[in-house]
């Protein structure tokens, strides 16, 4: 993992078909911890972290990887420090689950190279994914295939990892392995950006949580700051508690009374 | 340990199919209405070094620019349906064609044979530069696709205008027969037309086989692990046109090749769609070789056209491929 290199968003604003879908957005993302980007749908989260991956253009403010301009950085140069993790990505061609690794060497032009293939493999043990390494994926099951784009993701070894509800659509074990898998990576350096929908799943497992709302950061902080009730009924007007204990939390919620 | 590919393996559908072709190429110089024997035939030497030579090396120059291209367009797309006629650049080339012959024996140079071929090459360029100027600024599929499939049905329709408003019978049947496809009489001027461009257009489409892979995910993934979508689609613009351009200029429309080929190969393949143009190139090349040898042997009053021919074997084969697909969806 390299050097720190710090990845922030200075007053960005990104707008849609004219509309501002990002106003005014400052973070200061840090490396070595999980944060998540929670939000009602609509809010901008998707639009954030493709910002945060340089794939689009700001219509005001920046985006600056170790304060340099994203959009200043060569597309190589920045695809091998920000991984990014599209939502439900889908896989076109039958390949195998190694070659599928092998795309996330190709900023680093290396996936023949001794470096390159040490990269794809560590990505591949990390992730269990040796026994599948020769099989097509339209022969993996659903956690076997997001374990396989994210493996993806970490053998291009890069200094962030953004991914756009890589959660979604999993069982709670296969949940529970990738958020495992993540972390792991956050603590070796990396900084991870996770676009979350299910609120516990970001309470119990991110050090950090921004909350969108209408293109505006509602709330920042830990979990237990951002995801506070009140914030929640005020975002997303519902009526909620959580339940549980520190890491194990649950929201039971209803609609606004 | 499980990590040592065997690259060598992914290379052996080439070497199969350039046996192959190394095989069909004097078959096919043989056969014909009248097969010959070299040692008994007389003028068999002119016959085959200048009638059934070049017209076997185009059916092979113009067969690997349509696989490649078929299969270029089919990652680029990420759909196995795709085909390289569906983005105006054939019927741009054919118009250009169309509209050489519609002015027929009037044209300077009409004589030389080579003025149809040039005019379709034209009428490719014309295709190309409104390609990249409707989709080029983004880099968008979409976009792409659909700017492609307008020019397509523009440059079809002024096609059946011209054909409508033919100045006199002969000239409407030269033009329907001319769109039909074909490699009859095709000399050695053709195939050097066709030979650099559409070695320079596989070229492109080889240099494009990253970009395509990194397609497999998605455009957003891609772009995320920097491939530039400008530069991929200029790419594949050039490399698309040069191909399907140069074959159409000198054979007419030759349908199914560019969607079927990309399918027979994909199962020997990796199935990126990198590792797919070469081959798809080679298939392409054995293809049309054998395709134009039957159309010549079958004894039939005229000689089958090529493109009816392919498009006879292609349709079912497209059917075919559904039913598959809806078999493997269901």
């Amino acid at each position: 993992m390299s050097a720190s290199l710090g990845l922030e968003a200075a007053g960005l604003s990104v707008t849609r078909g004219g509309r501002r879908v990002l106003d005014d957005v400052s973070l200061r993302l840090e490396q070595g911890t999980i944060t998540a980007i929670c939000g009602p749908n609509g809010a901008g989260k998707s639009t954030l972290l493709e910002a945060l991956a340089g794939l689009n253009r700001p219509a005001s403010g920046n985006v600056l990887l170790g304060g340099r301009a994203l959009a200043d950085i060569a597309a190589l140069e920045r695809a091998r420090r920000v991984g990014y993790l599209p939502q439900a990505a889908e896989i076109a061609w039958d390949v195998a689950v190694r070659n599928l690794v092998k795309l996330g060497r190709m900023p680093h032009r290396d996936a023949d190279h001794p470096a390159g293939q040490g990269a794809v493999h560590q990505a591949m043990k990390a992730l269990d994914l040796l026994p599948f390494a020769d099989r097509p994926v339209s022969q993996l099951s659903g956690g076997e295939r997001a374990r396989a784009l994210l493996a993806r993701v970490l053998a291009g070894t890069p200094a962030w990892i953004l991914a756009d509800e890589p959660l979604a659509a999993l069982d709670i074990a296969h949940q529970d392995s990738l958020i495992r898998h993540l972390g792991h990576a956050a603590r070796g350096g990396a900084g991870v950006v996770l676009v979350l929908h299910d609120l516990a799943l970001a309470m119990n497992h991110a050090d950090r949580v921004v909350v969108l709302d209408q293109g505006h950061v509602a709330a920042d902080g830990a979990g237990g700051v951002a995801l506070d009730p009140s914030i929640i009924r005020r975002v997303w007007g519902v009526e909620c508690e959580w339940l549980g204990s520190e890491g194990r939390f649950a929201l039971s919620n209803g609609p606004a009374r | 340990m499980t990590l040592p590919a065997k690259p060598g393996l992914l290379h052996r559908p080439n070497l199969l199919l350039a046996l192959l072709i190394c095989a069909a190429l004097p078959l096919s110089l043989l056969a014909g209405r009248v097969w010959i024997d070299p040692a008994s035939t007389p003028n068999a030497s002119v016959i085959l070094a200048e009638l059934r030579l070049p017209r076997g090396l185009l059916a092979l120059v113009i067969g690997a620019g349509l696989g490649a291209a078929g299969a270029a367009m089919q990652g680029y797309l990420r759909n196995p349906l795709a085909d390289p006629g569906l983005f105006g650049i054939a019927p741009g080339a054919a118009l250009g064609a169309v509209i050489c012959l519609w002015f027929g024996a009037a044209l300077p140079f009409a004589s030389t044979g080579l003025l149809v071929p040039i005019f379709a090459l034209v009428g490719a360029g014309g295709a190309m530069a409104l390609l990249s100027l409707i989709a080029g600024r983004t880099g968008g599929i979409a976009l792409f696709t659909l700017a492609g499939m307008m020019i397509a049905s523009l440059a079809g329709a002024l096609t059946s205008l011209a054909i409508s408003l033919a100045p006199n019978a002969f000239a409407m049947s030269e033009i329907v027969s001319w769109l039909m496809g074909a490699l009859t009489d095709r000399s050695w001027g053709d195939f050097w037309i066709a030979l650099p461009l559409t070695v320079v257009g596989i070229a492109c489409l080889i240099l494009a086989g990253k970009g395509l892979d990194a397609l497999i995910l998605g455009e957003a993934a891609a772009r995320s692990m920097g491939m530039n979508p400008a530069r991929l689609q200029a790419l594949l613009i050039v490399g698309v046109g040069l191909t399907v351009g140069s074959g159409v200029a000198v054979a007419g429309i030759v349908g199914f090749v560019g969607l079927i080929v990309p399918h027979l190969v994909r199962p020997l393949t990796d199935q990126k769609p990198s590792s797919l143009i070469v081959p798809s190139a080679l298939a392409g090349a054995l293809l049309v070789l054998v395709a134009d040898s039957i159309c010549r042997i079958l004894p039939l009053v005229t000689e089958l056209r090529l493109g009816i021919a392919l498009s006879l074997i292609g349709a079912p084969f497209f059917l075919w491929l559904l039913l598959q697909m809806r078999r493997r969806l269901t």
